[in-house]
């Protein structure tokens, strides 16, 4: 099986890397590549994104054809990708980080900034919070309610569809933290730097 | 809820582990990847590695043990000293680490906080600030707390914000080594007039200073070095003593 990492300079993605090849070990091949044929050809994508909205948009706008292979992957041939962070963010219409932006639009709705309620709390979320999960979700196999996840964001997506949403967290409000909807995953929190129930996210999502 | 992080730090010199008390007598403390995966295991929720190598020619063993601990290590990971420039930023970020502390030249070029926020985001730009107490105000310290830039830490702690830092990591360095505890009034003081979290070091000696510095100090998170390293207490024994005062953490 090849499980490709998709390396569109949204970032720093070595903790990602590290992470899925520590699960994967010898079983399972982790490519980190934008080569539109390798993406076609995997059988599952991990689209990550740390930074802005816009700055992870414009960069996967960067490399030709990459937008038009990464929506073949998913709407047409309806394989498994998993968005982590920003990557998750892009499911949305539009974001709102700098300036307003269109996202990838697989999952409608929007990516706002995180109301810290006047200043009580403080932004970005960044630590160890807990989740909440409110539905069956694949990668979550295993998984107990309530695992600390590690966060570091400033921004949430807010979906339309309440029901594509997997899992919240508590700050300031009820904030998604995973969605799933078909073969379309994604975390808010960072798998890769969550420890052991982290790893396992990622052990579930590669076996799929 | 949000957690409370504890967070252990390691300083390295020339690729071992060694902690100053203020800032001189060394003492070795053993291999940097093996005590960080030590930490991660133990519960800590990220680890900290401060480079203190000196001789430029040393420089690069940092990026070996980053990369290193990062393949074992799957807890947030940043790594502080001697980071000039955006470039080094980039190379740390490639080697595996997740944020970057940036001190002195954060003082000398603030545009290194800005073009590396944008660059890279503002989650793996944390601004170390070392600051001393002229007895009217707090002085932002650079070079390892060897040469006192004047800056108003308060000030200074404001315009990073502005600049881009996504955490602010704060020292005390009149409390660096003493163990009597962190500098709760400049503490609080700067995590009153911030809306980034805090990251409190400096002068732990005890658990209770750590809840003191998170009660009073208003912290989001408690670095320390020394109570960690000698085996005086585990990161799990810290974080059982804050639970037990009310304190959020992750267990």
């Amino acid at each position: 099986m090849n499980v490709t990492i998709v390396d569109y300079n949204s970032g720093n993605i070595s903790s990602v890397i590290n992470s899925f090849k520590e699960v994967a070990q010898e079983k399972v091949n982790i490519e980190v590549t934008s080569d539109l044929n390798k993406i076609k050809s995997s059988d599952k994508v991990v689209l990550p994104g740390q930074g802005s909205f816009k700055s992870c948009v414009d960069a996967l706008n960067t490399i030709n054809g990459l937008r038009n292979t990464l929506n073949e992957f998913v709407i047409i041939n309806k394989k498994p990708l998993l968005g982590i962070c920003v990557g998750l963010q892009m499911f949305a219409d539009i974001g709102y980080e700098e300036t307003q932006t269109k996202g990838l639009g697989w999952i409608p709705g929007k990516v706002l900034k995180i109301d810290n309620k006047k200043g009580k709390y403080k932004l970005p979320h960044i630590g160890w919070n807990q989740i909440e999960i409110i539905k069956d979700s694949k990668i979550f196999k295993d998984i107990e309610n309530k695992s600390h996840m590690y966060f570091v964001h400033s921004y949430e997506f807010v979906p339309n569809d309440k029901n594509v949403i997997s899992a919240t967290t508590d700050y300031s409000s009820s904030i998604v933290c995973s969605v799933e909807k078909e073969n379309i995953f994604g975390t808010q929190f960072h798998p890769e730097k969550s420890d052991k129930f982290g790893l396992k996210i990622i052990h579930n999502f590669i076996n799929l | 809820m949000l957690k409370n992080r504890i967070i252990p730090c390691l300083d390295v010199k020339n690729g071992r582990v060694v902690k100053g008390i203020n800032f001189v007598d060394l003492k070795d403390a053993g291999d940097p990847v093996e005590q960080a995966k030590i930490y991660s295991d133990g519960g800590a929720d990220e680890i900290c590695f401060l480079d203190i190598t000196a001789s430029n020619e040393n420089r690069n063993i940092i990026y070996d043990v980053v990369e290193k601990t990062s393949k074992k290590c799957f807890v947030p990971l940043t790594v502080g000293g001697g980071i000039r420039n955006v470039e080094d930023i980039n190379k740390l970020l490639n080697c595996g680490a997740d944020k970057v502390s940036i001190n002195t030249a954060a003082v000398e070029n603030s545009k290194v906080v800005s073009d590396s926020s944008k660059k890279f985001g503002s989650q793996c730009i944390v601004v170390a600030i070392d600051a001393k107490n002229n007895g009217n105000k707090w002085e932002v310290f650079t070079h390892g707390g060897r040469n006192n830039s004047g800056i108003d830490v308060l000030e200074y702690a404001k315009q990073m914000e502005e600049n881009g830092a996504g955490e602010l990591l704060v020292t005390s360095m009149d409390r660096d080594g003493t163990q009597v505890g962190y500098d709760i009034d400049l503490m609080s003081k700067i995590s009153s007039i911030v809306n980034i979290p805090l990251i409190a070091s400096g002068g732990v000696g005890n658990l209770d200073h750590l809840v003191d510095g998170i009660q009073l100090g208003k912290a989001s998170a408690v670095l320390a070095a020394s109570i960690f390293h000698y085996g005086k207490y585990s990161v799990r024994e810290a974080k059982e003593y804050l639970d037990s005062k009310g304190i959020p953490v992750r267990i």
